[in-house]
């Protein structure tokens, strides 16, 4: 019963992808009809086409990057402020995130300025940062901590707070001190549901990278869509928006990875081995 | 006074009331003038009616909870903070759910700072003893009830405390794995007689592991209502002694005990209900 639903579902996936695919080449062969005096007048073509560019122009563009090796280089700028901006937003906030959730005076104290940070739109930070650290790569990173820093620390705060309290008094009955309490039972817990949103973090140390570049940066994808917009390239817009949406796409499955690793120890449902 | 070097666990008059706070405005006392002595190395159920303080009063002698009044001796000296010399066997999961099955076993000895060697072999002998040598790298919510509490019970027993308090540990589990525990409890304990509070609500199994069954009455402000020195013949297979007559004769006497005291208590709420109203 189970095991034949089991199969059902994969034959669906593998429909699925298919008609995913089939959508999305829908998609394709519509705007460039759109843009193409085919079965549209000329003048229709035109103005669609300096909104919204030429799939083919587009997709040439990404080609032509990736075929002269030129996009790597900011594709690698880009990726170094993502992970700098995630590890260390990630560090602050499980640092403070425990500190602040084990430190009731602390806690209470600081409680108003984390409401109010967080309430910030922090993206308008950016020129700011632009100001402190200048144009190169710190600026973003700075932006994308402020950004990723709150949604590790809230997590840390509430997986502190959701420590089972028969887990934590076992643990001292077995003899745990302040700091091996928190290696073994605070940390582990914060870390479950910091993993639980690694997904929007890191997609948040994206945005910070991206909108630091797009704000005043000599390399990065989100530079070279400054910089085609500039030059009302509408085309190569696109191919920067497309190579970056597929590079969000891969990173949030690298993402998926690492929290299958990391999280074995959590009860998922229906870990049975079809025959 | 009384020979104190004979005495493992004393609670004196404890008292433990807990706060109004989110209980509808009213404290509620759990535990009401309770005296208990546990001499070392012997066994001591403890029967009661569900929710009537049981675990509530281990929390106590675990030093986990503080008592509203009253006092706690460990081993002669009186309790300050966390009892250092008892192992405590949690009544709900109290796995470690990050740390595989060894790791949990391995857990008590690593915060004592044994050496990694004698921890790994220390908590193979153990994860074997439970039956768990080939499950070892399970994570708790892999492991099946019966299997979790065997490695809770590894978990306390690895550190050799002088007193264990163990809160319902096998009532979880189906007859035979538990009589199987049973034994094997019962073994280990005759070995080197740690001093033991066990709490049940199988009157059957209190007698048949017991030194002495201490009944509770039924919440609120619950006490001891009855003692009853359990006489047979050690060392005993749980599953045979049920069948002898002394057996028979002190279910039925603690029985009775239990039936009028806890009637009795239950009158005794029904008046306090029917004077509140
Ligand atoms: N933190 C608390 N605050 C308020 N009341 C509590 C608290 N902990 C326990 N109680 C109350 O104290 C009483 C005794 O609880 P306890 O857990 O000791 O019962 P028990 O005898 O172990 O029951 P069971 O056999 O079902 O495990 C219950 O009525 C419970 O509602
Ligand atoms: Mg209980």
């Amino acid at each position: 019963m189970a095991a034949s639903r089991k199969r059902e579902m994969r034959v669906t996936r593998g429909r699925l992808a298919l008609y995913h695919t089939l959508l999305l080449g829908a998609v394709f062969v519509v705007w460039h009809l759109m843009t193409n005096p085919l079965l549209v007048s000329a003048e229709f073509a035109q103005n669609t086409a300096f909104f919204f560019g030429k799939p083919l122009v587009v997709l040439e563009r990404v080609w032509d990057w990736f075929a002269s090796g030129k996009i790597y280089e900011h594709l690698l700028v880009t990726l170094a402020e993502t992970l700098l901006a995630f590890g260390f937003g990630t560090a602050l906030g499980l640092g403070v995130g425990l500190w602040l959730a084990l430190s009731p005076t602390a806690s209470a104290l600081a409680d108003p300025y984390i409401k109010a940070m967080n309430a910030m739109p922090r993206v308008i930070l950016a020129p700011i940062f632009a100001v402190w650290f200048g144009l190169g790569i710190l600026s973003k990173v700075a932006l994308g901590i402020t950004l990723v820093f709150f949604i590790v620390f809230f997590n840390v705060y509430q997986g502190v707070r959701e420590v089972s309290p028969v887990v934590l008094n076992n643990a001292r009955m077995l003899g745990a001190g302040a700091g091996q309490l928190l290696r073994t039972v605070y940390v582990p817990s914060a870390m479950s549901w910091v993993f639980s949103s690694l997904h929007t973090s890191v997609g948040m140390a994206f945005v910070g990278a991206v909108v630091g570049e797009y704000l005043g940066a000599a390399r990065g994808v989100g530079y070279l869509i400054l910089q085609a917009e500039g030059a009302f390239d509408i085309n190569t817009v696109f191919a920067g928006i497309v190579v970056l949406t597929a590079f969000a796409l891969a990173l949030d499955a690298a993402v998926s990875v690492l929290e299958n690793r990391l999280l074995v120890w959590r009860p998922a449902q229906g870990e049975t081995e079809p025959l | 006074m009384p020979n104190q070097a004979g005495v493992a666990l004393a609670l004196d008059s404890i008292t433990v009331t807990f706060s109004a706070r989110g209980a509808g405005g009213r404290t509620y006392t759990a535990v009401g003038d309770t005296t208990l002595k546990i001499a070392t190395g012997e066994f001591v159920s403890i029967v009661g009616p569900t929710g009537c303080g049981k675990s509530t009063l281990l929390n106590v002698a675990a030093g986990l909870l503080e008592p509203s009044s009253g006092s706690v001796r460990v081993l002669g000296a009186p309790l300050a903070g966390l009892n250092r010399d008892a192992g405590y066997m949690f009544q709900a999961d109290a796995l470690l759910p990050w740390l595989s099955a060894r790791a949990n076993v391995e857990l008590g000895l690593k915060y004592r700072g044994v050496a990694a060697a004698e921890v790994h072999e220390r908590a193979q002998q153990w994860l074997g003893r439970i039956g768990l040598a080939a499950h070892g790298e399970r994570y708790p919510h892999q492991l099946s009830g019966g299997m979790k509490k065997r490695v809770a019970l590894a978990q306390m027993l690895i550190l050799d405390p002088k007193i264990l308090l163990m809160d319902e540990p096998f009532s979880a589990l189906d007859i035979q794995t538990r009589q199987l525990m049973e034994n094997e409890l019962l073994e280990l304990w005759s070995a080197d007689r740690k001093s033991v509070v066990f709490i049940t609500h199988d009157l059957e199994e209190a007698i048949a592991l017991s030194d002495r069954v201490v009944v509770l009455s039924a919440g609120p402000a619950t006490r001891p209502i009855g003692e009853f020195v359990i006489d047979l013949p050690r060392p005993r297979d749980v599953n045979e002694i049920r069948l002898t007559p002394r057996f028979v004769e002190l279910h039925t006497q603690i029985w009775h005990a239990m039936k009028d005291e806890v009637l009795k208590g239950y009158a005794q709420t029904q008046r306090a209900d029917a004077e509140h109203a």
